[in-house]
């Protein structure tokens, strides 16, 4: 233990240009270290930091991605209650489209989940979207009825809410078995109690207003924009359609 | 300072030293993530891991991280490993996770792991240099879990999600919410330094006696 009170009180020599410091613990040669040894000395550790985080990342990334597809297969069939399958649409030139172009990549567009029931009759369409909540952003996934205008269902993917009052937007079962009573949309956020009992009411959370109606505003949001295209008509769902072909 | 023998720099972390209790180090995930047991055995996991490679790799790379930019060393070798750890429990336990949410990336920010790279691995060889860090990372466990037993008991009425006080219990919303956190830290320190106190009391009284 001696040794570490000499190293401490050398170091604060090396400051000094001239400090005569023949230690081997040292670095040998120049005690007074170049900057370019600095800076050369982070730069490697980063490199070898940067490739053990990549090579890790090879191997979690699979598992974390089908962990993810799993968790929005389970959420889609949360927001349709009562479906058993469902088709992902694609949005392609304003149009919607059970299949993709040849060669386009499936994150390029944006897309819908859609049920259909056995004789085809579309049942449901389940949209994700995200907007910032409180602190960050908020990603929600919820199922709509386009013929009758009501939701379906909600559930919240991702958020970074605070623990014990934001986060209630998804562990509060009162809060989110408002959006399974099937409620009409536009929604309207109102306080706890104060509502005049119109079917499109949802009452937000007390403590946690703006995480709740951020929910409600990206319902709002979603729906303004995917309104006009899920009102086209959306087409048959891909087993009807013969074997190759795109729907434009 | 004085000098110590491999089983007590093991030992140290553990209460003497304890880094949550007695230093008043890492307590940002102490108070924040304890408000279930779950969340606090995750958290101490992803912390003992990161504190364990973190002293092994600076203690054994030491004689190569100039002083100057020593500070900057640890601070890269704690976040990749904070990284991986992020990683590893995204792939494998991704509900706690979630769970934990932005806290785990804090896990760099955690004084108590850059503390031990300054004050122990820098110093001391890579053998002790890991048994410090595992006595920190079990007291800091032991911090955690005395902190989420005490929470998620008074505050869902539950240990480990098994219910303890049974259906017609009232739960103290208060203790999972935030509040709780600093409440119930509060009243651990109260009830540590009462025993400390009795423990000096006796000995004195012991000595008086003696004479």
């Amino acid at each position: 233990m001696n040794e570490q009170g000499n190293n401490n009180g050398d170091n604060e020599d090396t400051l000094v240009v001239e400090s005569p410091v023949p230690d081997d613990q040292q670095v040998p040669a120049t005690e007074t270290v170049s900057t370019l040894r600095l800076v050369a000395t982070l730069a490697i550790a980063g490199a070898l930091a940067g490739l053990l985080i990549v090579l890790l990342n090879q191997h979690t990334k699979p598992i974390i991605d089908k962990y993810k597809a799993e968790q929005l297969k389970l959420a889609v069939y949360e927001v349709l209650p009562g479906s058993e399958h469902y088709n992902t649409y694609y949005l392609i030139e304003g149009k919607l489209s059970p299949s993709l172009p040849d060669g386009a990549k499936e994150n390029d567009y944006k897309r819908v989940y859609v049920s259909h029931s056995k004789s085809g009759q579309v049942k449901g369409v389940a949209i994700s979207r995200g907007e910032s909540g409180f602190q960050d952003v908020v990603q929600i996934i919820f199922g709509f009825d386009p013929t009758t205008g009501k939701l379906l269902g909600m559930k919240v993917l991702d958020s970074k809410e605070t623990p014990g009052l934001g986060d209630k937007i998804f562990k509060d079962r009162a809060f989110v078995d408002q959006f399974f009573a099937g409620p009409e949309t536009p929604l309207t956020g109102v306080k706890a109690g104060m509502g005049k009992g119109l079917p499109t009411e949802i009452d937000t959370i007390t403590g946690a207003t703006i995480s709740s109606k951020a929910v409600i505003n990206i319902i709002n949001h979603a729906l303004e924009e995917w309104r006009p295209v899920l009102d086209q008509g959306i087409p048959p769902a891909p087993t009807s359609l013969p074997e190759g072909e795109v729907q434009q | 300072m004085r000098k110590t023998t491999p089983s007590q720099d093991l030992i140290r972390g553990i209460w003497e030293e304890n880094p949550v209790l007695i230093q008043m180090l890492g307590l940002c995930p102490a108070l924040a993530v304890t408000n279930s047991v779950k969340n606090a055995l995750a958290m101490s996991a992803a912390t003992f891991f990161v504190i364990c490679c973190s002293s092994v790799l600076v203690s054994s790379c030491k004689r190569f991280i100039p002083k100057e930019v020593r500070i900057s060393a640890y601070i890269l070798v704690i976040a990749t490993f904070v990284t991986l750890a992020d990683m590893l429990l995204q792939a494998y336990a991704p509900v706690q996770h979630k769970e934990l949410g932005a806290f785990i990336a804090l896990i760099v920010v955690n004084c108590m792991i850059l503390g031990r790279q300054e004050a122990f691995s820098a110093k001391n060889n890579v053998y002790r240099s890991l048994l410090d860090a595992i006595g920190t990372g079990i007291g800091f466990t032991i911090a955690l879990i005395m902190m989420g037993g005490f929470r998620e008991l008074l505050g869902t009425g539950a240990f480990l999600e098994y219910s303890v006080f049974g259906p017609n219990f009232e739960p103290w919303v208060i203790m999972v919410l935030p509040a709780g956190g600093f409440l119930t830290l509060g009243f651990i320190l109260l009830a540590m330094g009462y025993i400390e106190q009795r423990k000096k009391m006796k000995a004195l009284m012991a000595a008086e006696k003696a004479s």
